[in-house]
Protein backbone atom coordinates (compact mmCIF):
# COMPACT_ATOMS: atom_id res chain seq x y z
CA UNK A 1 0.00 0.00 0.00
CA UNK A 2 1.29 3.47 -1.12
CA UNK A 3 0.70 6.01 1.67
CA UNK A 4 -0.04 9.76 0.39
CA UNK A 5 1.23 11.83 3.16
CA UNK A 6 -1.18 15.13 3.64
CA UNK A 7 0.24 18.19 1.91
CA UNK A 8 2.62 20.52 3.97
CA UNK A 9 0.55 23.56 5.35
CA UNK A 10 1.03 26.69 3.47
CA UNK A 11 -0.36 29.03 6.22
CA UNK A 12 0.55 29.94 9.65
CA UNK A 13 -2.41 28.57 11.06
CA UNK A 14 -1.58 25.03 9.89
CA UNK A 15 1.69 25.02 11.04
CA UNK A 16 0.66 25.64 14.15
CA UNK A 17 -1.40 22.75 14.18
CA UNK A 18 1.05 20.36 13.11
CA UNK A 19 3.37 22.07 15.67
CA UNK A 20 1.12 21.17 18.27
CA UNK A 21 -0.07 17.75 16.84
CA UNK A 22 3.79 17.05 16.67
CA UNK A 23 4.35 18.60 20.10
CA UNK A 24 1.69 16.20 21.61
CA UNK A 25 2.57 13.25 20.01
CA UNK A 26 6.14 13.23 21.39
CA UNK A 27 4.64 14.35 25.03
CA UNK A 28 2.35 11.08 24.65
CA UNK A 29 5.42 8.95 23.78
CA UNK A 30 7.49 10.35 26.96
CA UNK A 31 4.14 9.73 29.31
CA UNK A 32 4.04 5.73 27.84
CA UNK A 33 7.78 5.82 28.85
CA UNK A 34 6.64 6.42 32.26
CA UNK A 35 3.70 3.58 32.19
CA UNK A 36 6.11 0.85 30.62
CA UNK A 37 8.29 1.95 33.50
CA UNK A 38 6.51 2.53 36.81
CA UNK A 39 9.44 1.70 38.58
CA UNK A 40 11.60 4.45 37.52
CA UNK A 41 8.88 6.83 38.74
CA UNK A 42 9.00 5.43 41.83
CA UNK A 43 12.51 5.66 41.77
CA UNK A 44 12.26 9.12 41.82
CA UNK A 45 9.82 9.68 44.53
CA UNK A 46 11.76 7.68 46.47
CA UNK A 47 14.67 9.75 47.27
CA UNK A 48 12.90 12.97 48.25
CA UNK A 49 10.66 11.06 50.71
CA UNK A 50 13.75 8.68 51.93
CA UNK A 51 15.39 12.46 52.47
CA UNK A 52 12.51 13.72 54.16
CA UNK A 53 12.59 10.89 56.73
CA UNK A 54 16.20 11.16 56.95
CA UNK A 55 16.69 14.80 57.60
CA UNK A 56 12.92 14.46 58.95
CA UNK A 57 14.02 12.34 62.15
CA UNK A 58 17.13 11.27 62.16
CA UNK A 59 19.04 14.49 62.13
CA UNK A 60 15.65 16.75 62.68
CA UNK A 61 16.66 16.71 66.22
CA UNK A 62 19.77 18.61 65.93
CA UNK A 63 18.81 20.93 63.75
CA UNK A 64 17.98 24.27 64.93
CA UNK A 65 15.15 26.27 62.73
CA UNK A 66 16.27 29.90 62.32
CA UNK A 67 13.55 31.83 64.27
CA UNK A 68 12.63 28.33 66.19
CA UNK A 69 9.78 26.99 64.68
CA UNK A 70 8.90 22.81 63.62
CA UNK A 71 12.13 21.47 61.62
CA UNK A 72 9.54 19.10 59.02
CA UNK A 73 8.09 22.27 58.28
CA UNK A 74 11.49 24.08 57.54
CA UNK A 75 12.39 20.85 56.04
CA UNK A 76 9.34 20.46 53.07
CA UNK A 77 9.62 23.37 51.10
CA UNK A 78 13.20 22.82 50.82
CA UNK A 79 12.54 19.44 49.40
CA UNK A 80 9.96 20.28 47.16
CA UNK A 81 12.86 22.46 45.41
CA UNK A 82 15.47 20.54 45.30
CA UNK A 83 13.10 17.48 43.94
CA UNK A 84 12.35 20.41 41.11
CA UNK A 85 16.01 21.09 40.72
CA UNK A 86 17.22 17.23 40.39
CA UNK A 87 14.68 16.87 37.66
CA UNK A 88 17.32 18.41 35.31
CA UNK A 89 18.81 14.62 35.25
CA UNK A 90 16.10 12.87 33.88
CA UNK A 91 15.35 15.54 31.35
CA UNK A 92 18.84 15.21 30.29
CA UNK A 93 19.38 11.52 30.68
CA UNK A 94 16.16 11.19 28.18
CA UNK A 95 17.46 13.68 26.01
CA UNK A 96 20.95 12.45 25.80
CA UNK A 97 19.55 8.79 25.31
CA UNK A 98 17.55 9.85 22.10
CA UNK A 99 20.49 11.51 20.43
CA UNK A 100 23.05 8.60 21.37
CA UNK A 101 20.62 5.86 19.68
CA UNK A 102 20.06 7.71 16.45
CA UNK A 103 16.31 8.55 17.49
CA UNK A 104 16.97 12.38 17.51
CA UNK A 105 18.56 11.86 14.13
CA UNK A 106 15.49 9.88 13.06
CA UNK A 107 12.71 12.72 14.35
CA UNK A 108 15.26 15.45 12.35
CA UNK A 109 14.83 13.83 9.34
CA UNK A 110 11.52 13.50 9.21
CA UNK A 111 9.32 16.41 8.56
CA UNK A 112 7.69 17.36 11.51
CA UNK A 113 7.64 20.45 13.03
CA UNK A 114 11.56 21.05 15.01
CA UNK A 115 9.87 22.67 18.15
CA UNK A 116 7.81 19.27 18.70
CA UNK A 117 11.09 17.41 19.99
CA UNK A 118 11.82 20.16 22.60
CA UNK A 119 8.24 21.28 23.50
CA UNK A 120 6.84 18.06 23.93
CA UNK A 121 9.86 16.83 26.66
CA UNK A 122 9.24 20.26 28.25
CA UNK A 123 5.04 19.11 28.16
CA UNK A 124 5.84 15.66 29.82
CA UNK A 125 8.43 16.92 32.59
CA UNK A 126 5.80 19.40 33.65
CA UNK A 127 3.38 16.74 33.71
CA UNK A 128 6.06 14.91 35.43
CA UNK A 129 7.45 17.20 37.93
CA UNK A 130 3.40 17.82 39.50
CA UNK A 131 2.72 14.70 39.67
CA UNK A 132 5.62 14.44 42.25
CA UNK A 133 4.66 17.38 43.71
CA UNK A 134 1.50 16.14 44.53
CA UNK A 135 2.84 12.90 46.07
CA UNK A 136 5.26 14.80 48.02
CA UNK A 137 2.76 17.40 49.07
CA UNK A 138 0.96 14.05 50.56
CA UNK A 139 3.66 12.89 52.35
CA UNK A 140 4.69 16.59 53.42
CA UNK A 141 1.35 16.11 55.24
CA UNK A 142 2.37 12.72 56.72
CA UNK A 143 5.10 13.83 58.40
CA UNK A 144 3.43 17.36 59.89
CA UNK A 145 3.93 19.92 57.22
CA UNK A 146 0.83 22.36 56.29
CA UNK A 147 0.55 25.11 54.32
CA UNK A 148 -0.69 27.78 56.68
CA UNK A 149 -1.25 31.04 54.17
CA UNK A 150 -4.92 29.92 52.38
CA UNK A 151 -5.00 28.19 49.09
CA UNK A 152 -4.43 30.80 47.13
CA UNK A 153 -0.77 31.48 48.43
CA UNK A 154 -0.28 27.88 48.38
CA UNK A 155 -0.91 27.35 45.02
CA UNK A 156 1.52 30.35 44.20
CA UNK A 157 3.97 28.30 45.84
CA UNK A 158 3.58 25.60 43.86
CA UNK A 159 3.85 27.91 40.49
CA UNK A 160 7.01 29.17 41.90
CA UNK A 161 8.30 25.20 42.06
CA UNK A 162 6.66 24.60 38.95
CA UNK A 163 8.60 27.64 36.82
CA UNK A 164 12.05 26.46 38.43
CA UNK A 165 11.27 23.19 37.35
CA UNK A 166 10.54 24.72 33.70
CA UNK A 167 14.03 26.52 33.91
CA UNK A 168 15.72 23.06 34.63
CA UNK A 169 14.49 21.75 31.81
CA UNK A 170 16.27 23.83 29.18
CA UNK A 171 19.68 22.69 31.16
CA UNK A 172 18.66 19.63 30.91
CA UNK A 173 17.62 19.67 27.18
CA UNK A 174 21.10 21.55 26.80
CA UNK A 175 23.52 19.53 28.52
CA UNK A 176 21.87 16.60 27.56
CA UNK A 177 22.35 17.72 23.82
CA UNK A 178 25.72 18.93 24.24
CA UNK A 179 27.07 15.07 26.49
CA UNK A 180 24.94 12.92 23.64
CA UNK A 181 26.08 10.32 25.87
CA UNK A 182 23.77 8.87 29.26
CA UNK A 183 26.29 7.33 30.95
CA UNK A 184 28.10 11.23 31.01
CA UNK A 185 25.26 12.07 33.52
CA UNK A 186 27.02 11.34 36.12
CA UNK A 187 29.21 14.02 36.03
CA UNK A 188 26.29 16.46 35.60
CA UNK A 189 24.79 14.99 39.22
CA UNK A 190 28.31 15.27 41.05
CA UNK A 191 27.65 19.22 39.76
CA UNK A 192 23.92 19.38 40.88
CA UNK A 193 23.89 17.69 43.90
CA UNK A 194 26.21 20.30 45.54
CA UNK A 195 23.70 22.61 43.72
CA UNK A 196 21.22 21.39 45.90
CA UNK A 197 22.60 21.43 49.50
CA UNK A 198 24.64 24.62 48.98
CA UNK A 199 21.42 26.35 49.48
CA UNK A 200 19.21 27.48 52.13
CA UNK A 201 17.41 23.56 51.38
CA UNK A 202 18.67 22.35 55.09
CA UNK A 203 19.94 24.82 57.09
CA UNK A 204 20.36 28.52 57.22
CA UNK A 205 22.92 30.14 55.16
CA UNK A 206 23.70 32.33 58.13
CA UNK A 207 25.29 29.17 59.75
CA UNK A 208 27.58 28.59 57.21
CA UNK A 209 31.37 29.97 56.52
CA UNK A 210 30.46 34.06 55.27
CA UNK A 211 31.70 33.01 51.29
CA UNK A 212 29.97 30.23 51.32
CA UNK A 213 26.57 31.63 52.88
CA UNK A 214 27.04 34.21 50.07
CA UNK A 215 27.12 31.56 47.29
CA UNK A 216 23.84 29.64 48.94
CA UNK A 217 22.16 32.55 49.25
CA UNK A 218 22.49 33.30 45.41
CA UNK A 219 21.77 29.91 44.37
CA UNK A 220 18.55 30.13 42.59
CA UNK A 221 17.37 27.41 44.56
CA UNK A 222 17.25 29.54 47.73
CA UNK A 223 14.94 31.97 46.27
CA UNK A 224 12.55 30.03 45.29
CA UNK A 225 12.62 28.18 49.07
CA UNK A 226 12.74 31.19 50.51
CA UNK A 227 9.40 32.09 48.81
CA UNK A 228 7.85 28.47 48.64
CA UNK A 229 8.43 28.90 52.75
CA UNK A 230 6.83 32.09 52.98
CA UNK A 231 4.09 31.93 50.77
CA UNK A 232 3.24 28.35 52.55
CA UNK A 233 3.33 30.55 55.74
CA UNK A 234 6.38 27.90 57.11
CA UNK A 235 8.93 28.98 59.63
CA UNK A 236 12.25 30.39 57.32
CA UNK A 237 15.02 32.44 57.76
CA UNK A 238 14.49 35.91 56.36
CA UNK A 239 18.47 37.56 56.51
CA UNK A 240 18.96 40.90 55.83
CA UNK A 241 20.93 41.27 52.56
CA UNK A 242 18.87 42.31 49.51
CA UNK A 243 18.74 38.84 48.01
CA UNK A 244 16.93 37.58 50.91
CA UNK A 245 14.47 40.37 51.22
CA UNK A 246 13.38 40.00 47.80
CA UNK A 247 12.75 36.26 47.44
CA UNK A 248 9.42 36.38 46.73
CA UNK A 249 10.66 38.38 43.34
CA UNK A 250 13.79 36.51 42.59
CA UNK A 251 11.94 33.19 42.90
CA UNK A 252 10.36 34.18 39.58
CA UNK A 253 13.24 36.31 37.95
CA UNK A 254 15.91 33.63 38.46
CA UNK A 255 14.15 30.82 36.39
CA UNK A 256 12.72 33.31 33.87
CA UNK A 257 16.53 34.32 33.65
CA UNK A 258 17.37 30.90 33.23
CA UNK A 259 14.87 30.47 30.69
CA UNK A 260 15.99 33.18 28.18
CA UNK A 261 19.27 32.08 28.49
CA UNK A 262 18.63 27.96 28.11
CA UNK A 263 15.86 27.77 26.09
CA UNK A 264 17.57 29.59 22.84
CA UNK A 265 20.46 27.47 23.94
CA UNK A 266 18.47 24.45 23.17
CA UNK A 267 16.55 25.17 20.09
CA UNK A 268 19.44 25.97 18.40
CA UNK A 269 21.70 22.94 19.65
CA UNK A 270 18.75 20.37 18.43
CA UNK A 271 18.77 22.61 15.02
CA UNK A 272 22.25 22.34 14.54
CA UNK A 273 23.09 19.39 15.76
CA UNK A 274 25.73 18.00 13.63
CA UNK A 275 27.69 15.80 14.75
CA UNK B 1 22.54 20.67 -14.56
CA UNK B 2 20.75 17.00 -14.78
CA UNK B 3 17.29 16.84 -15.19
CA UNK B 4 15.65 15.88 -11.31
CA UNK B 5 13.07 13.32 -13.05
CA UNK B 6 15.60 10.52 -14.23
CA UNK B 7 18.38 11.21 -11.31
CA UNK B 8 16.72 10.89 -7.81
CA UNK B 9 19.95 11.89 -5.98
CA UNK B 10 21.53 14.52 -7.18
CA UNK B 11 24.82 16.26 -5.90
CA UNK B 12 27.36 18.47 -7.63
CA UNK B 13 30.54 19.77 -5.45
CA UNK B 14 29.63 18.95 -2.40
CA UNK B 15 31.78 19.95 0.52
CA UNK B 16 31.79 19.69 4.18
CA UNK B 17 34.82 20.56 6.21
CA UNK B 18 35.41 19.39 10.23
CA UNK B 19 38.39 21.50 11.05
CA UNK B 20 41.31 20.24 9.31
CA UNK B 21 39.86 17.76 7.91
CA UNK B 22 37.43 17.40 4.78
CA UNK B 23 35.14 15.62 5.11
CA UNK B 24 33.51 16.10 1.83
CA UNK B 25 35.96 17.46 -0.99
CA UNK B 26 33.74 17.76 -4.14
CA UNK B 27 31.57 15.14 -3.80
CA UNK B 28 30.06 14.74 -7.22
CA UNK B 29 26.80 11.82 -7.51
CA UNK B 30 24.46 11.32 -9.84
CA UNK B 31 21.95 8.18 -9.58
CA UNK B 32 19.00 7.47 -11.76
CA UNK B 33 15.64 6.45 -10.16
CA UNK B 34 14.60 3.10 -9.15
CA UNK B 35 18.15 1.99 -8.88
CA UNK B 36 20.46 1.18 -6.58
CA UNK B 37 23.32 3.27 -5.91
CA UNK B 38 26.45 1.53 -3.60
CA UNK B 39 28.71 4.27 -1.71
CA UNK B 40 31.74 2.13 -1.12
CA UNK B 41 34.32 3.07 1.10
CA UNK B 42 37.25 2.93 3.78
CA UNK B 43 36.50 4.02 7.12
CA UNK B 44 36.33 7.93 6.88
CA UNK B 45 36.49 8.34 3.93
CA UNK B 46 33.25 10.65 3.93
CA UNK B 47 30.36 8.22 3.42
CA UNK B 48 28.30 9.15 6.52
CA UNK B 49 28.92 13.11 6.35
CA UNK B 50 27.36 12.29 2.43
CA UNK B 51 24.19 11.07 3.83
CA UNK B 52 23.99 13.39 6.65
CA UNK B 53 23.25 16.47 4.36
CA UNK B 54 21.29 14.10 1.64
CA UNK B 55 19.11 13.26 4.70
CA UNK B 56 18.88 16.80 5.43
CA UNK B 57 20.81 16.74 9.00
CA UNK B 58 23.66 18.30 8.06
CA UNK B 59 24.25 21.53 5.74
CA UNK B 60 26.91 21.65 3.11
CA UNK B 61 29.65 24.11 3.25
CA UNK B 62 29.81 24.21 -0.48
CA UNK B 63 27.90 22.94 -3.50
CA UNK B 64 24.11 21.55 -3.86
CA UNK B 65 22.40 18.45 -3.45
CA UNK B 66 19.12 17.43 -4.99
CA UNK B 67 17.06 14.42 -3.35
CA UNK B 68 13.68 13.84 -5.69
CA UNK B 69 14.24 16.95 -7.37
CA UNK B 70 14.20 18.98 -4.29
CA UNK B 71 16.93 21.13 -2.97
CA UNK B 72 18.14 19.50 0.63
CA UNK B 73 18.93 23.08 1.62
CA UNK B 74 16.29 25.27 0.38
CA UNK B 75 13.49 22.62 0.34
CA UNK B 76 14.53 20.21 3.22
CA UNK B 77 10.60 19.63 4.49
CA UNK B 78 9.66 18.44 0.95
CA UNK B 79 13.19 16.01 1.20
CA UNK B 80 11.96 14.80 4.72
CA UNK B 81 8.62 13.71 3.01
CA UNK B 82 10.53 11.87 0.38
CA UNK B 83 13.14 10.39 2.10
CA UNK B 84 13.79 7.10 4.36
CA UNK B 85 17.32 7.28 6.46
CA UNK B 86 18.31 4.33 7.82
CA UNK B 87 21.72 5.43 9.97
CA UNK B 88 24.45 3.50 11.51
CA UNK B 89 22.13 2.70 14.76
CA UNK B 90 18.59 0.97 14.99
CA UNK B 91 17.00 4.34 15.73
CA UNK B 92 14.55 3.67 17.83
CA UNK B 93 12.80 3.91 21.38
CA UNK B 94 13.97 0.83 23.09
CA UNK B 95 11.02 1.27 25.97
CA UNK B 96 8.14 1.16 23.65
CA UNK B 97 7.43 -1.95 22.07
CA UNK B 98 7.79 -2.40 18.05
CA UNK B 99 4.05 -1.03 17.17
CA UNK B 100 4.35 2.36 19.26
CA UNK B 101 7.31 3.09 17.43
CA UNK B 102 5.76 2.46 14.15
CA UNK B 103 2.70 4.43 15.52
CA UNK B 104 4.21 7.09 16.90
CA UNK B 105 6.55 7.57 13.35
CA UNK B 106 3.50 7.81 11.83
CA UNK B 107 1.69 10.63 13.57
CA UNK B 108 4.95 12.40 13.23
CA UNK B 109 4.51 11.39 9.38
CA UNK B 110 1.03 13.19 10.11
CA UNK B 111 -0.75 9.94 9.02
CA UNK B 112 -4.24 9.87 10.87
CA UNK B 113 -4.23 7.84 14.22
CA UNK B 114 -6.01 4.98 12.84
CA UNK B 115 -3.95 5.52 9.76
CA UNK B 116 -0.95 5.17 11.50
CA UNK B 117 -2.09 2.26 13.30
CA UNK B 118 -3.02 0.56 9.87
CA UNK B 119 0.50 1.41 8.42
CA UNK B 120 2.25 -0.08 11.53
CA UNK B 121 0.38 -3.21 11.22
CA UNK B 122 1.09 -3.59 7.63
CA UNK B 123 5.11 -3.10 8.28
CA UNK B 124 5.15 -5.40 10.99
CA UNK B 125 3.17 -7.86 8.80
CA UNK B 126 5.78 -7.47 6.04
CA UNK B 127 9.19 -7.11 8.08
CA UNK B 128 7.90 -10.77 10.10
CA UNK B 129 7.68 -8.53 13.43
CA UNK B 130 4.03 -9.07 14.19
CA UNK B 131 4.75 -11.67 16.95
CA UNK B 132 6.87 -9.30 19.00
CA UNK B 133 4.66 -6.35 17.82
CA UNK B 134 3.70 -5.37 21.99
CA UNK B 135 6.76 -6.63 23.10
CA UNK B 136 9.93 -3.78 24.77
CA UNK B 137 12.29 -3.01 21.38
CA UNK B 138 14.50 -3.75 24.43
CA UNK B 139 14.16 -7.42 23.80
CA UNK B 140 14.80 -7.39 20.41
CA UNK B 141 17.49 -9.13 18.59
CA UNK B 142 19.47 -7.18 16.49
CA UNK B 143 18.15 -8.09 13.63
CA UNK B 144 14.58 -7.57 14.75
CA UNK B 145 15.91 -4.05 15.69
CA UNK B 146 17.16 -3.61 12.07
CA UNK B 147 14.30 -4.88 10.39
CA UNK B 148 12.08 -2.41 12.70
CA UNK B 149 14.47 0.36 12.21
CA UNK B 150 13.66 -0.59 8.60
CA UNK B 151 10.28 -0.68 8.73
CA UNK B 152 9.79 2.87 10.29
CA UNK B 153 11.69 3.99 7.81
CA UNK B 154 9.21 2.81 5.36
CA UNK B 155 6.27 4.38 6.57
CA UNK B 156 5.81 6.90 3.44
CA UNK B 157 7.06 4.08 1.34
CA UNK B 158 9.76 6.82 0.29
CA UNK B 159 10.93 7.91 -3.44
CA UNK B 160 14.20 7.33 -2.27
CA UNK B 161 15.77 5.21 0.79
CA UNK B 162 19.19 5.98 2.45
CA UNK B 163 21.30 2.95 4.65
CA UNK B 164 24.27 3.96 5.66
CA UNK B 165 26.32 0.59 6.77
CA UNK B 166 22.99 -1.33 7.13
CA UNK B 167 25.14 -4.62 8.03
CA UNK B 168 27.41 -3.38 10.32
CA UNK B 169 27.30 -5.57 13.36
CA UNK B 170 24.98 -7.84 11.93
CA UNK B 171 25.36 -11.86 12.03
CA UNK B 172 24.90 -13.45 8.36
CA UNK B 173 21.46 -14.38 9.00
CA UNK B 174 20.46 -10.43 9.83
CA UNK B 175 22.20 -9.51 6.95
CA UNK B 176 20.56 -11.89 4.59
CA UNK B 177 17.46 -10.64 5.93
CA UNK B 178 18.27 -6.63 5.29
CA UNK B 179 19.39 -7.36 1.76
CA UNK B 180 16.60 -9.37 0.83
CA UNK B 181 14.20 -6.39 2.02
CA UNK B 182 16.12 -4.02 -0.22
CA UNK B 183 15.76 -5.92 -2.94
CA UNK B 184 11.69 -5.91 -2.47
CA UNK B 185 11.78 -2.20 -2.21
CA UNK B 186 13.73 -1.89 -5.34
CA UNK B 187 11.37 -3.98 -7.07
CA UNK B 188 8.89 -1.72 -6.01
CA UNK B 189 10.83 1.55 -7.37
CA UNK B 190 12.36 3.13 -4.71
CA UNK B 191 15.86 4.00 -5.73
CA UNK B 192 18.25 3.03 -2.73
CA UNK B 193 21.47 4.88 -1.63
CA UNK B 194 23.38 2.20 0.32
CA UNK B 195 27.30 3.08 2.12
CA UNK B 196 29.01 0.10 2.30
CA UNK B 197 32.50 -0.88 3.43
CA UNK B 198 32.34 -3.73 2.10
CA UNK B 199 32.77 -4.69 -1.98
CA UNK B 200 30.60 -8.18 -1.29
CA UNK B 201 27.92 -5.92 -0.24
CA UNK B 202 27.93 -3.49 -2.81
CA UNK B 203 28.53 -6.01 -5.18
CA UNK B 204 25.72 -8.06 -4.41
CA UNK B 205 23.11 -4.97 -4.22
CA UNK B 206 24.16 -1.74 -6.39
CA UNK B 207 23.64 -1.84 -9.90
CA UNK B 208 26.25 0.85 -9.89
CA UNK B 209 29.26 1.30 -7.62
CA UNK B 210 30.43 4.80 -6.18
CA UNK B 211 34.39 3.92 -4.83
CA UNK B 212 34.71 7.40 -2.54
CA UNK B 213 37.57 8.33 -0.87
CA UNK B 214 39.08 11.36 1.11
CA UNK B 215 35.77 12.80 0.32
CA UNK B 216 35.32 12.41 -3.50
CA UNK B 217 34.40 9.89 -5.93
CA UNK B 218 37.56 8.05 -7.17
CA UNK B 219 36.08 5.31 -9.21
CA UNK B 220 32.11 4.89 -10.07
CA UNK B 221 30.70 2.02 -12.91
CA UNK B 222 28.73 -1.49 -12.57
CA UNK B 223 30.12 -3.83 -10.48
CA UNK B 224 31.77 -5.93 -13.10
CA UNK B 225 33.37 -2.88 -14.99
CA UNK B 226 34.92 -1.64 -11.33
CA UNK B 227 36.39 -5.44 -11.32
CA UNK B 228 37.67 -5.20 -14.46
CA UNK B 229 38.87 -2.17 -13.75
CA UNK B 230 40.71 -3.62 -10.79
CA UNK B 231 41.90 -6.27 -12.51
CA UNK B 232 39.58 -9.09 -10.88
CA UNK B 233 42.32 -11.45 -10.03
CA UNK B 234 45.74 -10.53 -9.04
CA UNK B 235 49.04 -12.37 -9.56
CA UNK B 236 51.86 -12.64 -6.75
CA UNK B 237 55.01 -13.32 -7.09
CA UNK B 238 57.64 -13.73 -4.39
CA UNK B 239 61.42 -13.65 -5.22
CA UNK B 240 64.36 -15.47 -3.42
CA UNK B 241 66.57 -12.17 -4.08
CA UNK B 242 65.16 -9.11 -2.94
CA UNK B 243 67.76 -7.45 -5.63
CA UNK B 244 65.76 -8.81 -8.37
CA UNK B 245 62.73 -7.01 -7.22
CA UNK B 246 62.59 -3.99 -9.53
CA UNK B 247 63.67 -5.80 -12.41
CA UNK B 248 60.95 -8.68 -11.62
CA UNK B 249 58.46 -5.64 -11.85
CA UNK B 250 59.35 -4.60 -14.99
CA UNK B 251 59.42 -7.71 -16.21
CA UNK B 252 55.79 -8.47 -15.45
CA UNK B 253 54.61 -5.24 -16.12
CA UNK B 254 55.82 -5.39 -19.83
CA UNK B 255 54.24 -9.08 -19.79
CA UNK B 256 50.48 -8.10 -18.49
CA UNK B 257 50.28 -4.80 -19.14
CA UNK B 258 49.96 -3.52 -16.21
CA UNK B 259 51.14 -1.71 -13.37
CA UNK B 260 52.97 -4.25 -11.58
CA UNK B 261 53.50 -2.77 -7.42
CA UNK B 262 56.41 -4.19 -5.28
CA UNK B 263 55.94 -4.72 -1.59
CA UNK B 264 59.46 -4.56 -0.46
CA UNK B 265 59.75 -6.13 2.88
CA UNK B 266 56.92 -9.09 1.80
CA UNK B 267 60.02 -9.43 -1.51
CA UNK B 268 56.78 -9.33 -3.61
CA UNK B 269 55.73 -7.86 -6.67
CA UNK B 270 51.60 -7.67 -7.51
CA UNK B 271 49.65 -7.20 -10.52
CA UNK B 272 46.37 -7.09 -11.35
CA UNK B 273 45.14 -9.85 -14.40
CA UNK B 274 41.97 -10.29 -16.31
CA UNK B 275 42.79 -13.79 -18.16
CA UNK B 276 43.50 -15.70 -14.83
CA UNK B 277 45.58 -18.78 -16.00
CA UNK B 278 47.04 -17.07 -19.67
CA UNK B 279 48.53 -14.67 -17.48
CA UNK B 280 49.76 -16.25 -14.92
CA UNK B 281 51.89 -19.19 -17.83
CA UNK B 282 52.49 -15.70 -19.33
CA UNK B 283 54.52 -14.64 -15.66
CA UNK B 284 56.00 -18.40 -15.48
CA UNK B 285 57.98 -18.30 -18.41
CA UNK B 286 59.03 -15.16 -18.47
CA UNK B 287 60.68 -15.12 -15.12
CA UNK B 288 61.86 -18.65 -16.07
CA UNK B 289 63.57 -17.05 -19.52
CA UNK B 290 65.36 -14.19 -17.85
CA UNK B 291 66.48 -16.25 -15.02
CA UNK B 292 64.80 -15.03 -11.69
CA UNK B 293 64.02 -17.47 -9.03
CA UNK B 294 60.70 -17.53 -7.86
CA UNK B 295 59.82 -18.60 -4.45
CA UNK B 296 56.47 -18.60 -4.93
CA UNK B 297 53.77 -17.64 -7.24
CA UNK B 298 50.27 -17.34 -6.47
CA UNK B 299 47.15 -16.17 -8.04
CA UNK B 300 44.76 -14.90 -6.00
CA UNK B 301 41.45 -12.03 -5.88
CA UNK B 302 42.51 -8.83 -4.26
CA UNK B 303 41.89 -8.14 -0.87
CA UNK B 304 39.49 -4.38 -0.14
CA UNK B 305 42.71 -2.91 0.79
CA UNK B 306 44.25 -3.67 -2.42
CA UNK B 307 41.06 -2.17 -4.46
CA UNK B 308 41.10 0.77 -2.55
CA UNK B 309 44.62 1.13 -2.66
CA UNK B 310 44.95 0.72 -6.48
CA UNK B 311 41.61 3.45 -6.88
CA UNK B 312 43.19 6.33 -4.74
CA UNK B 313 46.29 5.40 -6.19
CA UNK B 314 45.08 6.10 -9.66
CA UNK B 315 43.42 9.09 -8.22
CA UNK B 316 46.53 10.41 -6.99
CA UNK B 317 48.37 9.71 -10.22
CA UNK B 318 45.37 12.19 -12.10
CA UNK B 319 45.56 14.75 -9.61
CA UNK B 320 49.05 16.26 -8.39
CA UNK B 321 47.62 18.01 -5.47
CA UNK B 322 47.39 14.38 -3.19
CA UNK B 323 50.20 12.57 -2.27
CA UNK B 324 51.11 9.43 -2.95
CA UNK B 325 50.99 6.77 -0.24
N1 LIG C 1 31.35 15.75 13.72
C1 LIG C 1 32.59 15.61 13.27
N2 LIG C 1 33.60 16.32 13.79
C2 LIG C 1 34.85 16.21 13.32
N3 LIG C 1 35.20 15.40 12.33
C3 LIG C 1 34.26 14.64 11.77
C4 LIG C 1 32.90 14.70 12.21
N4 LIG C 1 32.16 13.83 11.45
C5 LIG C 1 33.04 13.26 10.61
N5 LIG C 1 34.27 13.74 10.78
C6 LIG C 1 35.47 13.37 10.00
O1 LIG C 1 35.15 13.45 8.64
C7 LIG C 1 35.68 12.35 7.93
C8 LIG C 1 34.57 11.59 7.23
O2 LIG C 1 33.76 10.97 8.21
P1 LIG C 1 32.52 10.07 7.86
O3 LIG C 1 31.65 10.79 6.90
O4 LIG C 1 31.90 9.65 9.13
O5 LIG C 1 33.21 8.84 7.14
P2 LIG C 1 32.66 7.36 6.89
O6 LIG C 1 31.20 7.33 7.19
O7 LIG C 1 32.97 7.10 5.45
O8 LIG C 1 33.45 6.46 7.78
C9 LIG C 1 36.45 11.52 8.94
O9 LIG C 1 37.80 11.90 8.87
C10 LIG C 1 35.85 11.93 10.25
O10 LIG C 1 36.80 11.83 11.27
MG1 LIG D 1 30.18 6.15 8.53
Amino acid sequence: MTIIPAAMPRTFVGRLRWAVADGWTITLRSLAHWKQQPAQFLITLMFPIMIALLFGYLFGGSMVVPGGGNYREFLMPGLFAMTMLFGVESTMIAVATDASRGVTDRFRSMPMASSAVVVGRAIADMVDALLVLVVLLGCGVAIGWRWREGIGDAALALGLLLLLRFAFIWIGIYLGLVVRNPESVMVVQIVVWPIGFLANTFSSPAGMPDWLGMVAEWNPLSSTVAATRQLFGNPGWGGDSWIAEHALLMAVVWPLLLTAVFLPLAVRRYRRLSL
Amino acid sequence: MVSAHAYAVVTEGLRKRYGDVMALNGLDLAVPAGTVRGLLGPNGAGKTTAVRILATLLRPDAGRAEVAGCDVVTQAVEVRYRIGLVGQYAAVDEVLSGRQNLVMFGRLYHLSPRAARRRADELLEQFRLTDAADRAVKEYSGGMRRRLDLAASLILTPAVLFLDEPTTGLDPRARDEVWEAVRSLVNEGTTVLLTTQYLEEADRLAHEISVIDGGRVIAEGTPEQLKSKIGGDQIDVMVSDAAHLDHTAGLITSVVGQQAQIAHRERRVSVPVTDRVAALTSVARALHDAGIEAEDIVLRRPTLDEVFLRLTGDAAANSPKEKVA
